[in-house]
């Protein structure tokens, strides 16, 4: 009788739902339960009254079991409720189902009969006996903060965002109805007050007022503002990276925000002119913090963001030597950007992603479109899908075969255009081979390809055999171990591994960028016996402008976590020594998913790096000498990292 | 009692309820010596016997009549003037309750599903909790042991009805001769008639809720003193040097009139305080005195608040207790803060610099110096300093903890049916009160100390002292749990909020209920006494907060607002603002001032206690402050108005 209450209980939790009243317990039930404990042939009559009586005492002790649950402050009824209101009616309590959560019964029918059953896994005690201690539960502990000072709620993690998106939203919608929580009772006493002194005429005319909204800052906010923005900007990228974080993760932001947006877009402008590449890196790079951030409603803004990158995308010229310089990282990181806020914003209404579109197409039909921006519009295209690909990209992918062979092959008319048609040769072939695979069935006849694409058909033809033997390889890999592997896709490529461009020259490139929210998802594998997923890869490069550059490949694979292959592979001077320190915080405990911080320094000796930059001759801007990239790697993120789930 | 507990069937437990004397059959103390405590206050009844009780059921009437009865009474009620219905409209709970009782009773129980289901859902909605536990009674075996049936039928549903309202339901029954319906109402119902203007609708639906109907307005008339004792004179050495160090500071003339008017406020003798000595006090120690300076000293630096000045609030968040946190206490003085787990234990922090030590070994002590001057100091072991203590002994959650005023003790109430004393010199426990045989739900200190109160789940409340394990008084009357139990300021009452949706105050001295407030409409989770002794407030599961005025025994404002059960209430220090924290995650902040200033009082509503409530809880509320997934459990203000909230972080 007593095993098979927690059984009825849930039952009945499910029936009550529907009806509040008079819900018995079925007679089949009764007959099932009464089996189980040997007992055979019950009688109908019998069932029909035990079930009447079962469901009045567990209706009983449910109702008692609430007092228990109020009285522990939660919403949640437990089994230990449950216990506590059997104790009450001197009845042995269930031992043996303690659960957390939820009931841990499982529903299954069959043969006319519907049984809950407790589901009991088959364990392995090698697993058991394999898998390293799980961490021992934190000790409760006190934390205090402000709730709230004079009044008013601060801005702090630990007090919820002050505006809800939806809220901000209304601001901008509605204004006329949105009311601040928190400024809730201020604006009433100032009603109150005002209607007090004026007529009551003026009361009435005051309702239809819009509420003036307040652009005043706090004394801490303007500090706040001008810190974020001078680390920004400025030289330091652990500063930066600090930064950045704030502006992704902070709640209350949404008071600064018309100044971060006013920041970034006159920032372009400006450096546009300027052909200042750094800057406008680490202005869209604030962008993208922006657009992360949970709690800002940005569609006020976009106005004013979305030139911004667009002119990151398509200006003809980003930096001073455009020969060298990798502003191409740029414009593919700005199209991603674009691609999501499209992605985002884009509504029937404002039609960014179709307005967008027109844009860059109409730039890159154009003739006379340089190749800088024709690589951009590409880019920006191309962010935008496989179907903006497949209807805008492919069918003009012959003609824009011939115009970079015009390029290539042709008389050299510069080396810039070079650069730039190999670069929108490479960008094509790398959006396309995978959307063509699909498009085209299997077997890929070069000719076949140069009939149909012109110039670019053979390369685009061993890209996409390429391109279909890795998703191959990829839907095998799936089949086999029904594990997801996202591989970590760095938010801004790297993609300045020697000799770019065919440069040739003794000058090596000068910027180089890591972003910093380089965000590692390898997956730990399950078990040990499971194979792990292929290692990945990073390449931080460290240049200064005396020739000397270091490669440093760091090398990290899944399987054997906390231990980095790091080899550093000099080249030219050795004056260079790269520094890499590397934290990675209770990393051998599996299962507890710990924060993992990989911080790599390369520090230039702190002479060279102040001459070479005189050297270069006022284009310090351009080449930052100091590269220095945190990769973080966090595994889990909860709200507050104190709470760690004994599960 | 244990052996018992383990073999004994269902209804012994049932019997023991019953019999409402908990506690005596198995704790060893001689039935006859607890009886004298016993006060039983509902309106003198003895607590009848189950059969007895359920006999009265058993008058046989036709049982497919009842419907028609009914459903004729409605039809009354419903084409009646527009002033009496809502007055009449009281009726219906009740009758409905009893009929169906009765067709329940005497085995027509297909002809009671019917009649439930065709008028359970006429019924107003917060008597829902208690129709669904009728609504599980459908034998006559199930009546036994039921504790909701064995209330409705022991005290007398109250109804109060003006005196045309109540002629013209006597004239509709007597033409009638519907002799069902007026049985009922003669033997189950009370009908509090008055003379003057039938109540309107909101008035009714303010007061109504209870599980018993209204309170009888004989109840609320006694005269209760609620106002504070004169606060003993001591003469503060201390204090010259305080305005010493003022003087140096350069600001010697605000102190002195603070401190005249201080000192003339408490010469004062306030006509609605009782007597000195009307119960007995403990003395006043050295330590004490010295605490008292204290806060006089910090009540001259406290701020006053108001509308303009609201108060700054620290939040003291329990991480890491997995939904585990029962219970809350600061002390006065705001340096220690205790918490009940639902683990059994009680852990006590310090929240000041200053660390928790516990007094050395016998051994140790007898090696110390008496006459030196420390020696309070050189009695603690500094190598057991450290920022929290865990208390074990308790056998269950523990749901209530309250700190004695001097901070040396602190007492815990529990699932498992102890109240226990533990030291806060050696973190040990001193006692366990054995007295509830149930779960003990609350327990506070006196603001004197000495005395402490507990309630539970037997609905007894229970006063004791610290040096005597049976308890001094025990309050019984509620007809649910008792939920939470608070101290009158002046210590002479205590007031208790239960599971029946009724607030009961009870006079120390000689065990009396004096007042009976019902309108919540939910059980009662938190009380608060205003600091002048004068207001009630009270907060229920429905997330309403009800003010009360203890003199005249009204309620005089509602607040809603809050969204779930209300579990932490309190005034601050100048009484101009109540705080409320919930389950909905949020603290409120109301102006006590102004609601208790809005009330007009003239004689009538004195007198008939039918008060029309503004609505104007949004005028009141004065800020909401929203956690990110704390509930809030317990609210403090320090000495100088600084609201301290707790609550345990719920990751979800």
């Amino acid at each position: 009788f007593k095993t098979v209450f927690l059984n009825v209980f849930l039952m009945m939790a499910e029936e009550r739902r529907q009806k509040q009243c008079s819900v018995v317990l079925p007679t089949e039930s009764m007959k099932a339960m009464a089996e189980s404990v040997g007992v055979g042939q019950l009688q109908e009559d019998s069932c029909v009254a035990l079930s009447e009586e079962v469901s009045y005492r567990i209706k009983e002790i449910a109702q008692d079991a609430l007092k228990f649950m109020h009285h522990g402050k939660r919403r949640k009824l437990t089994t230990s409720d449950i216990d506590h209101a059997l104790k009450l009616k001197n009845v042995e309590p269930l031992y043996g189902f303690q659960s957390q959560e939820f009931i841990p019964f499982r529903f299954a029918s069959g043969g006319g009969r519907e049984l809950h059953f407790y589901e009991e896994k088959e364990v392995d005690l090698s697993d058991i006996i394999n898998t390293p201690l799980p961490r021992v539960p934190l000790d409760v502990s006190l934390k205090a903060h402000w709730l709230s000072i004079d009044g008013v709620q601060p801005s702090i993690p630990e007090n919820p965002p002050p505006a809800t998106k939806e809220q901000q939203k209304k601001e901008s919608t509605e204004p006329l109805k949105a009311v601040k929580p928190g400024q809730e009772e201020e604006g009433s006493i100032q009603a109150k007050g005002q209607s007090a002194t004026s007529a009551e005429v003026k009361g009435k005319e005051k309702l239809r007022m819009k509420p003036r909204s307040t652009h005043e800052l706090s004394v801490e906010q303007q500090l706040y503002y001008k810190e974020i923005t001078e680390a920004c900007v400025g030289s330091c990228e652990a500063k930066r990276a600090e930064a950045l974080q704030s502006i992704a993760t902070d709640p209350g932001l949404y008071q600064m925000l018309p100044r971060f947006s006013t920041f970034i877009s006159e920032g372009v402008r400006v450096n546009v002119v300027q052909n200042n590449l750094a800057l406008l890196i680490y202005l869209m790079r604030m962008v993208k913090a922006l657009m992360d951030n949970p709690t800002l409603y940005l569609e006020k803004y976009l106005h004013e963001l979305l030139p911004a990158v667009v002119t990151c995308i398509v200006s003809k010229q980003l930096c001073l030597r455009p020969d060298v310089d990798n502003h191409w990282a740029l414009r593919d990181f700005a199209a991603r950007l674009m691609a999501q806020s499209c992605k985002t914003f884009s509504t029937t209404t404002n039609n960014i992603q179709s307005r967008i579109t027109k844009t860059f197409t109409k730039a890159w039909l154009d003739d006379k479109t340089q190749w800088t921006t024709r690589y951009g519009c590409i880019a920006g295209l191309s962010e935008l899908g496989a179907d903006v690909i497949k209807t805008l990209i492919i069918p003009r992918l012959a003609v824009e075969g011939a115009r970079i062979k015009a390029v290539m092959e042709g008389p050299v008319v510069s080396n810039i255009d070079k650069i730039g048609a190999d670069h929108v040769q490479s960008l094509l072939l790398k959006h396309c081979a995978s959307v063509v695979a699909k498009m085209r069935p299997a077997p890929d006849v070069m000719e076949q390809y140069r009939a149909d694409f012109g110039y670019l058909g053979p390369m685009l033809c061993s890209h996409v055999v390429k391109a279909r033997a890795q998703a191959a390889l990829q839907a095998q890999t799936v089949n086999r171990t029904t594990l997801t592997i996202t591989q970590p896709r760095p938010s801004l490529s790297v993609s300045q591994s020697g000799g770019v461009g065919g440069s040739g020259g003794p000058r090596t490139p000068s910027i180089i960028k890591v972003p910093s929210s380089l965000t590692l998802m390898s997956t730990r594998p399950a078990t040990p016996t499971q194979p792990s997923p292929p290692a990945t890869k990073y390449i931080v490069m460290a240049t200064s402008a005396g020739a000397a550059s270091t490669q440093q490949v760091i090398t990290l694979s899944s399987s054997q976590s906390g231990s980095p292959v790091t080899s550093t592979v000099p080249s030219g001077s050795t004056s260079l020594q790269p520094l890499v320190k590397l934290e990675s915080g209770g990393g051998t405990v599996a299962g507890s998913r710990p924060l993992q911080k990989y911080i790599v320094v390369s520090l230039p000796s702190s002479s060279s790096s102040s001459s070479s930059l005189e050297h270069k001759g006022g284009t310090t801007a351009t080449s930052p000498v100091t590269i220095e990239t945190s990769v973080k790697s966090e595994r889990s993120e909860s709200p507050a990292t104190h709470t760690h789930s004994p599960h | 009692w244990l052996r018992c507990r383990n073999h004994s069937e269902w209804f012994d437990y049932e019997m023991a309820r019953s019999v409402k004397c908990c506690g005596c059959r198995q704790c060893n103390i001689s039935f006859s010596s607890i009886v004298l405590f016993i006060v039983l206050s509902v309106g003198g009844e003895d607590q009848p016997d189950v059969s007895v009780v359920l006999s009265a059921y058993s008058q046989q009437g036709d049982p497919s009549l009842y419907q028609v009865y009914y459903s004729g009474l409605k039809k009354f009620i419903e084409s009646v003037l527009d002033c009496h219905r809502a007055e009449l409209s009281q009726l219906f709970y009740p009758l409905f309750v009893h009929m169906y009782l009765e067709l329940v009773y005497n085995n027509h129980e297909s002809e009671a599903k019917a009649f439930f289901e065709k008028f359970s859902g006429d019924q107003e909605c917060y008597y829902q909790d208690d129709l669904r536990v009728l609504s599980g009674l459908t034998k006559k075996e199930h009546m036994k042991g039921n504790e909701t049936l064995l209330d409705f039928r022991t005290s007398k549903f109250v109804l109060r009805i003006s005196r045309d309202s109540y002629q013209l339901l006597k004239r509709h029954l007597q033409e009638r001769q519907n002799n069902q319906i007026w049985n009922i109402i003669q033997e189950h119902l009370y009908i509090d008639i008055f003379d003057g203007m039938p109540r309107s609708k909101s008035q009714i639906d303010s007061m109504s809720g209870s599980l018993a109907g209204e309170a009888r307005r004989e109840a609320n008339k006694a005269k209760v003193f609620y106002g504070l004792l004169k606060e003993p004179e001591i003469e503060v050495p201390l204090d010259d040097e305080d305005e010493e160090a003022e003087n140096e500071e350069g600001k010697p003339k605000k102190k002195k009139p603070k401190k005249d008017s201080m000192g003339s406020k408490s010469k004062k003798q306030d006509p609605n305080a009782p007597q000195q000595n009307r119960i007995p006090l403990p003395e006043l120690k050295d330590s004490d005195k010295l605490d008292k300076i204290m806060y006089m000293k910090e009540a001259t630096k406290r701020i006053r608040l108001g509308p303009e000045t609201l108060p700054s609030i620290c939040f003291y968040t329990f991480l890491n207790v997995y939904q585990g946190l029962t219970a809350v206490d600061f002390t006065d003085d705001s340096s220690l803060i205790a918490g009940g787990f639902a683990d059994s234990t009680v852990r006590v922090w310090s929240v000041t610099p200053k660390k928790l030590r516990k007094v050395k070994s016998a051994a140790d002590l007898s090696l110390i110096d008496k006459e030196s001057d420390d020696v309070l100091e050189r009695i603690m072991d500094e190598k057991t300093a450290s920022e929290s203590k865990i208390l074990y002994g308790h056998s269950g959650p523990v749901y209530g903890v309250s700190f004695s005023p001097d901070r040396n003790y602190l007492l815990s109430s529990s699932e498992d049916g102890t109240v226990r004393l533990w030291s806060l010199q050696t973190f040990t426990c001193l006692v366990a009160y054995k007295g509830h045989n149930y779960p003990v739900w609350d327990t506070q200190f006196s603001p004197y100390g000495y005395y402490f109160v507990s309630g539970g789940h037997d609905r007894v409340a229970r006063l004791w002292a610290t040096d005597h394990y049976q308890p001094l008084r025990m309050f019984a009357g509620h007809l649910g749990d008792i939920t939470c139990t608070r101290f009158h300021p002046n210590s002479n009452y205590v007031a208790t909020g239960s599971a029946d949706r009724t607030i009961r105050l009870w006079d120390v001295l000689n065990g009396h209920c004096v007042r009976v407030f019902t309108g919540h409409k939910g059980p009662i989770h938190s009380l608060a006494f205003s600091p002048n002794g004068k207001y009630l407030a009270s907060g229920s599961t429905d997330g309403r907060v009800l003010l009360w005025d203890l003199g005249h025994g009204l309620m005089i404002g509602e607040l809603k607002g809050h969204t779930d059960t209300v579990y932490a209430l309190k005034f601050s220090r100048d009484g101009e603002i109540l705080a409320s924290g919930s389950m909905d995650n949020t603290v409120r902040l109301w102006d006590a001032f102004k609601a208790f200033d809005d009330v007009e009082t003239d004689d009538f509503t004195a007198a008939t206690g039918h008060i029309h409530l503004p609505d104007n809880s949004q005028e009141l509320l004065l800020g909401t402050y929203l956690t990110k997934a704390t509930p809030v459990i317990h609210l403090h203000f320090t000495r100088r108005n600084l609201l301290l909230a707790a609550g345990s972080y719920n990751s979800q």
